[in-house]
């Protein structure tokens, strides 16, 4: 067993030293010289200040903009850091909800998000993934359903003729990959992004 | 459930099929030592750590001396890593200023990188430095890898040899299953990763004010160096907390696609690399077809059981399939084959919520853990957990007959049954021994996130995640707690070694062995009537095991959420 002792010792460190440093460092000198935007979080910038990342959804609750679906990502409490509280959009601490098909809670989060969305559009079916929890907390899209069911609002808060805001809406629907890959989505702050901006990208 | 659906699957299907072949060729010639075109690169690093080392990489060792050149490798990992986490603070490349882990947590941690498992009782981007998430969790996510891939290399030259005394060079394999298989993979697929938009960077977490004016701290870092592994080596640690369902470890339709083809890639081969292997690659050919079947009711089961949704859902008028905790962008089918791949295989990341999923939808991957993850399984660890069930299945072939069973020319014995059958028995005393203590504890009761049949669900997917090595939660369990952390760590220790140790004594039993000329007596085991066999003794153990605890959880929980009740 003392024999296999040295061989344990320097394999050990030698592989250590190569995927544990040489490799990542590598990596990441390689990915910020080819992809400097991707590598360091595919930041936006406006007017000089970073305003988020187009890969992390964040939190909208103003009538002008669209909204993104329910996140149950928690932050510490402002007046007691040894406690967390709901913070929606906490690109620092990702999670889902974790409640099961036959919670309590659940249903009735979802009932009253139900019922508030038919409230503000009557005249369509509430998509499902508005009232759904995001499993990373951070999801950045919607999917096309549920832009268009937000129209109305958004338009009456922004004082734009419905066909306007549904046609940025359009625009900003990306397709599934190959035909097949994924589900059609849109990035509700590059939607939003070309609200504010008046024009589209 | 829809067309465009199945047509991911089944192009998923028949793309890891192709990659077998191909890969496990190259696995082949690197285990034999051949040259190949990476030699010219990694030779002189290869020989120079031989050479540090003291290893003559030509002399072979016994079973019982390459059993513990592993175990002792894997012990200087976990005091490794466990010093880096308690230490962490004090190290450098930590610009979120994370502060040391508890010890309990530290001790679950290291045994769960060091086991290939990968449970995570912390979140990656509130508990790990850079510098720990490098040098310590990357490490062991290449190195327990290779360790799964290396301990079936040696289980199939116990097969392909004959009356030999050595099972090859546990450094020689190690090393070269490191630097010539998982480390070229990876840097190609790291660059992938980051072309989709997988961070890797060094610098701080970065700070952005919202278009609504709130501020928005967003969590980077080398993160794509450590997905590239942690998805090709079946480990599943996440980066984040959020694991492949973080857009930033999993950012779009396409990379998704190719992770979960990851996941598989080296299971799949090594199929093909066991018959290359032993001579037939036929053999190979008839175990990948036993998985594939477990695979594609597993992936049917799943995918209708979450495009059929919740029935609370419905009544509310909500239609499109259970959408609690999934993301948009992998919606239904993509979020429940990646939960059948993660769990076939033993890798445990996950793109959606296991914990929100359907009770028959989250009772799948729950299944899959508890027949030992032999569905492509782990690197490594699915193919000698499939060639246990393969000793158990060609033993009650020949008690049918009245014959001495024989496996690739190999006579199957009372000492590989009593092996086989002592890995198979470990699994289940633990997942169910530890739920069962657990759920009668009231402050381990009190971890669970949902009342009802679902909590019961949440402890026993802990356990049989962690018995497992799989790594994948139900994650509303709080388990970062002194008993969840302790007994989780046990499961892990026992649930890797406990299946290492007798599949090596396997290997080196049938590697002293004659081989046998096939003759018109020997049952063949490269046609469908083995394949059939061999799916039917896996259910059959595996059923007459777990059914009772899955009807305490997924099953009674199914029935309720039919009738409307909740908790």
């Amino acid at each position: 067993m003392l024999r296999e002792l040295r061989p344990a010792i320097v394999v050990f460190i030698g592989l250590m030293l190569i995927t544990g440093l040489a490799y990542p460092l590598a990596m990441t000198g390689m990915a910020q010289a080819l992809f400097p935007r991707q590598a360091n979080g595919s930041l936006i910038e406006k007017d000089g200040t970073v305003i988020g990342s187009s890969l992390i959804g964040q939190q909208f609750s103003s009538d002008r903009y669209f909204h993104g679906r329910p996140s149950a990502t928690l932050g510490p409490d402002p007046a007691d850091s040894s406690k967390s509280v709901a913070q929606p959009y906490n690109a620092a601490n990702s999670m889902g909800s974790n409640l099961g098909p036959t919670s309590k809670a659940l249903i009735e989060r979802v009932q009253g998000d139900v019922n508030t969305l038919k409230a503000e559009n009557p005249g369509m079916a509430v998509p499902i993934d508005l009232v759904t929890t995001t499993a990373s907390g951070l999801d950045p899209h919607i999917s096309p359903d549920a832009a268009i069911f937000q129209v109305p609002r958004v338009a009456k808060a922004r004082g734009m003729p419905d066909n306007r805001v549904r046609d940025l809406v359009s625009q900003h629907v990306e397709g599934r990959l190959f035909g097949f890959l994924g589900e059609p989505r849109v990035n509700v702050l590059a939607l939003n992004l070309a609200l504010d901006g008046g024009a589209p990208k | 459930m829809t067309l465009i659906g199945w047509m991911q699957i089944l192009v998923f299907c028949t793309l890891v099929v192709a990659l077998a072949k191909p890969l496990g060729g190259y696995i082949t010639r690197v285990f034999n030592g051949e040259r190949n075109f990476l030699s010219p690169i990694l030779l002189p690093l290869e020989r120079g750590l031989y050479g540090l080392a003291g290893i003559d990489a030509k002399r072979e060792q016994h079973w019982l001396t390459y059993t513990i050149a592993m175990l002792l490798f894997n012990a200087i990992g976990f005091v490794s890593l466990y010093a880096l986490l308690r230490f962490q603070a004090n190290l450098p490349l930590n610009p979120a200023e994370q502060v040391a882990v508890a010890p309990d947590l530290a001790f679950n941690t290291a045994v769960s990188f060091v086991t290939n498992t990968n449970w995570q009782n912390y979140g990656g981007e509130t508990t790990m430095s850079y510098l720990t998430q490098m040098v310590g969790l990357t490490v062991q996510n290449f190195v327990s890898a290779a360790t799964g891939i290396v301990l079936a290399v040696a289980l199939i030259r116990g097969f392909a040899r004959a009356s030999a005394a050595t099972v090859g060079n546990f450094w020689a394999d190690m090393t070269r299953c490191t630097l010539y298989i998982l480390l070229p993979i990876c840097i190609i697929f790291t660059l992938f990763l980051v072309w989709q938009g997988v961070p890797q960077t060094l610098g701080a977490y970065v700070d952005a004010t919202t278009l609504e004016g709130a501020k928005q701290s967003i969590a980077v870092g080398p993160a794509a160096s450590q997905i590239a592994i942690k998805i090709l080596g079946t480990n599943g640690g996440g980066f984040f907390n959020a694991n492949a369902a973080h857009p930033f470890e999993n950012p779009t339709s396409l990379s998704n696609f190719v992770q979960m083809l990851s996941i598989f890639a080296i299971g799949a081969a090594l199929t093909n690399a066991f018959g290359r292997m032993v001579g037939n690659e036929r053999q190979g050919w008839a175990i990948l077809a036993a998985m594939g079947v477990l695979f594609v009711a597993g992936v049917t089961a799943a995918y209708w059981a979450e495009a059929s949704g919740n029935d609370a859902f419905t009544a509310l008028g909500l239609t499109g399939g259970n959408m609690e905790g999934k993301e948009v962008r992998f919606g239904i089918v993509a979020s429940a084959l990646f939960a059948v791949v993660t769990t076939a295989a033993s890798c445990g990341a996950v793109n959606a919520m296991h914990d929100s999923f359907t009770a028959l939808g989250g009772m799948i991957p729950l299944i899959n853990m508890q027949l030992g993850e032999i569905i492509v399984g782990g690197v490594g660890a699915g193919l000698y957990g499939m060639l246990l069930f393969v000793v158990i299945a060609i033993f009650v072939a020949g008690l049918m007959v009245g014959r001495t069973p024989e496996y690739v020319g190999k006579k199957i014995e009372a000492k590989e049954m009593k092996m086989a059958m002592l890995a198979i028995l470990v699994l289940p005393l633990m997942y169910l021994g530890w739920t069962a203590a657990a759920v009668v504890i009231p402050s381990a009761v009190a971890s669970m996130a949902n009342a009802g049949p679902h909590g019961f669900s949440e402890v026993l997917y802990a356990y049989t995640s962690q018995t497992a090595n799989n790594g994948s939660a139900f994650g509303g369990l709080t388990g970062n707690t002194l008993w969840y952390n302790t007994t989780g760590a046990i499961a892990m220790l026992v649930g890797r070694f406990l299946m290492i140790v007798p599949a090596m004594a396997i290997a080196g039993s049938l590697a002293a062995k004659k081989t046998v000329p096939a003759s018109s007596g020997t049952f063949p085991t490269t046609g469908g009537l083995f394949v059939g066999l061999l799916v039917g003794v896996i259910l059959i153990v595996g059923g007459l095991t777990f059914f009772p605890a899955l009807a305490l959880g997924p099953i009674v929980e199914h029935l309720a959420m039919r009738a409307g009740t909740v908790f």
